[in-house]
């Protein structure tokens, strides 16, 4: 003996109703996430952020011994013309002396070894370290000397003693020609 | 919760008004002659009020200087000088926005460590006391994006090491920055959503205040005895008893803070931010606000990773560091299941008392060693601040909770703080 309304509630009518709720939160759900995307993403760098990514550089007139720092993405970017007497000694590193292994090979361009490019941002809390500009400290290791919190960079721009975790970054560039280096 | 009072207004206008908005019957309720008070508050309560006043300075006096600050890089830091240049009034202005800046958190310590020492984060005020750990985090977030807006370089390099803090982050993290910056560095993209996000939580703080307010009106207030109200012989009307009270501190705390804004106003803050942002050159060092220092300290002082050395590394010393800072806040949360003495004040726990007392000795000391270059013996004193402060939470009051012996509380509020009858 069922009446209407155990009918509905027992067979169909309710779990049918059911489903029709779940599927329209759930949908509803979908759309809302769907919704919030593009408020994240507009805060990621936008198109014209991204054009200036890249920039050339003249590094005819950087003498040997001697660095630049020029601005790359609002960071700072150090390229060095390292004497023969620095690039020997990168060299001659043994991994096992380094706190981020890497060997001076891996850091510079094949037959390029006498030009540095690292970006100038100490790995530990992002300040800029010394050593580029003549009658600065270059630190223990002839390299960068970062004064925030005492972080020595060698020649090759790997760190070598101090509290920063990592190598001076080594940035994505090229050699367009003899006298132009194109970074990013 | 005491009786909700109607007010019934003598003007047929207002009264009018009143029976479609009950406007007065809100106010008489919430800090008016029908809000039944604790009699026997000391000025350790007057910091809420302050710190809500403090609230309206900053956002009246912040609407003032948006009206003259431009949030562009080669804009802002020029236009802050014009604002205390040229600008009429607008140094006073600027100088009140940056001193009471200093002045709310003053007096939001104070509040946090009155609800610390009498306990207010136990039942039934527990939500009552997590709302107000919301509103400190979001005075953080606004603090210090606040100081990143005239584009000095303690602004520039501030920013920029903070924001860096969630590269610790696995896998995502660099991520995380590039969106957070909105750029590859901090520039101008960052300004400018620093400035429309400066703008806005100060409006999200005054909401969750009204929720904060909400809780104590449905819990009452606390006391310096941490006894419930037995009766009406407990309490006092809030008005005029405890709005006099709170108006004169007011006038102290005013006393004070016109006294920096007048006579050293730039005490509180650091020289290199009136040298424009310069992304090449970084400060001798970096050095955040004081308020933020304790937690800058634990940050910097946890700089070891966890694990076993040699042989497996769950995290690394930049992600617990940074771990260990927010942890030092968010514990606050956890407070009411730390300490589960059913004793509320620290005036009858006689050992409580000693480990509190250390607690803020500590914060002060936090305070100084996140202030100085990190050599020579100051990161080892740093570990030990830090263990402490981790200490107090984690092990000092789920232990005192168990073994204390608490002295006797008193029968009621009255019979403690009214004289006997001649």
């Amino acid at each position: 003996m069922s009446t209407l309304e155990t009918t509905n509630q027992e067979d169909e009518g309710a779990t049918r109703r059911d489903f029709i709720h779940v599927a329209a939160a759930g949908m509803a759900g979908v759309g809302a996430v769907g919704a919030l995307w593009p408020f994240i993403d507009q805060m990621n760098p936008a198109a014209d952020t991204l054009a200036l990514a890249s920039v050339e550089v003249d590094i005819s007139k950087i003498d040997v011994g001697s660095a630049i720092v020029i601005k790359w993405r609002g960071k700072p970017v150090f390229i060095r013309h390292r004497t023969a007497e620095e690039v020997a000694e990168a060299e001659a590193v043994s991994l096992s002396d380094l706190i981020d292994q890497q060997s001076d090979e891996e850091r510079v361009k094949t037959g390029e070894s006498k030009w540095l490019v690292v970006v100038g941002v100490c790995t530990h809390l992002g300040c800029v370290p010394l050593g580029t500009k003549s009658g600065d400290d270059r630190g223990e290791f002839g390299g960068w000397f970062c004064p925030c919190h005492g972080s020595h960079y060698d020649t090759s721009g790997r760190i070598r003693k101090g509290p920063a975790p990592k190598n001076l970054e080594v940035p994505e560039y090229a050699f367009l020609n003899d006298s132009t280096l194109k970074i990013g | 919760m005491a009786e909700w009072e109607v007010v019934k207004p003598k003007n047929k206008a207002v009264g009018w008004f009143e029976e479609r908005l009950p406007v007065l019957s809100l106010v008489n309720n919430v800090v008016g002659p029908a809000t039944p008070t604790p009699r026997n508050l000391n000025y350790f309560w007057n910091f809420g009020s302050l710190a809500g006043l403090m609230l309206v300075i900053q956002i009246i006096s912040g609407v003032v200087l948006a009206m003259h600050y431009a949030a562009t890089t080669g804009l802002a830091f020029d236009s802050v000088e014009r604002i205390m240049r040229d600008v009429n009034y607008g140094w006073l202005i600027r100088y009140m926005h940056a001193n009471g800046a200093s002045f709310f958190f003053i007096a939001v310590y104070i509040h946090i460590f009155r609800g610390l020492y009498f306990g207010s984060y136990k039942a039934p005020r527990e939500v009552l006391w997590m709302l107000g750990v919301v509103i400190f985090l979001l005075m953080m977030a606004t603090a210090f994006m606040g100081y990143v807006l005239p584009w000095g370089q303690m602004s520039f390099w501030g920013a920029t090491v903070i924001t860096s803090l969630f590269s610790a982050i696995p896998v995502v993290g660099e991520s995380i920055v590039q969106l957070l910056w909105g750029g590859f560095s901090v520039d101008n993209p960052t300004l400018n959503r620093f400035f429309s996000l400066h703008y806005l939580l100060p409006f999200v703080i005054t909401g969750v205040v009204i929720l904060h307010i909400w809780a104590k009106k449905i819990s009452d207030s606390g006391n310096p005895l941490g006894i419930e109200v037995q009766s009406g012989a407990d309490q006092i009307p809030f008005h005029p008893f405890y709005t006099i009270k709170d108006a004169f501190g007011a006038g102290v705390f005013f006393f004070i803070l016109a006294a920096f804004i007048f006579f050293m106003p730039n005490a509180l803050g650091h020289p290199d931010n009136y040298i424009p942002a310069d992304s090449l050159v970084t400060p001798d060092s970096i050095v955040p606000e004081w308020y933020f220092l304790p937690f800058y300290a634990i940050l910097r002082s946890v700089d070891f990773p966890l694990g076993i050395p040699g042989v497996i590394e769950i995290l690394d010393a930049k992600l617990l560091g940074v771990i260990a800072m927010f942890a030092s806040i968010l514990v606050w949360l956890a407070l009411p299941w730390l300490d589960t003495s059913k004793v509320r004040s620290g005036n009858f726990r006689p050992m409580f008392k000693w480990f509190f007392a250390f607690l803020v000795v500590d914060m002060f000391i936090l305070m100084w060693l996140g202030a100085q270059k990190p050599e020579g013996n100051i990161p080892l004193y740093g570990k030990f601040a830090t263990l402490y402060y981790f200490a107090y939470f984690f092990v000092v009051l789920p232990v005192l909770s168990r073994k204390e012996k608490t002295l006797p509380l008193p029968d009621s509020i009255s019979s403690a703080v009214l004289k006997p009858a001649e």
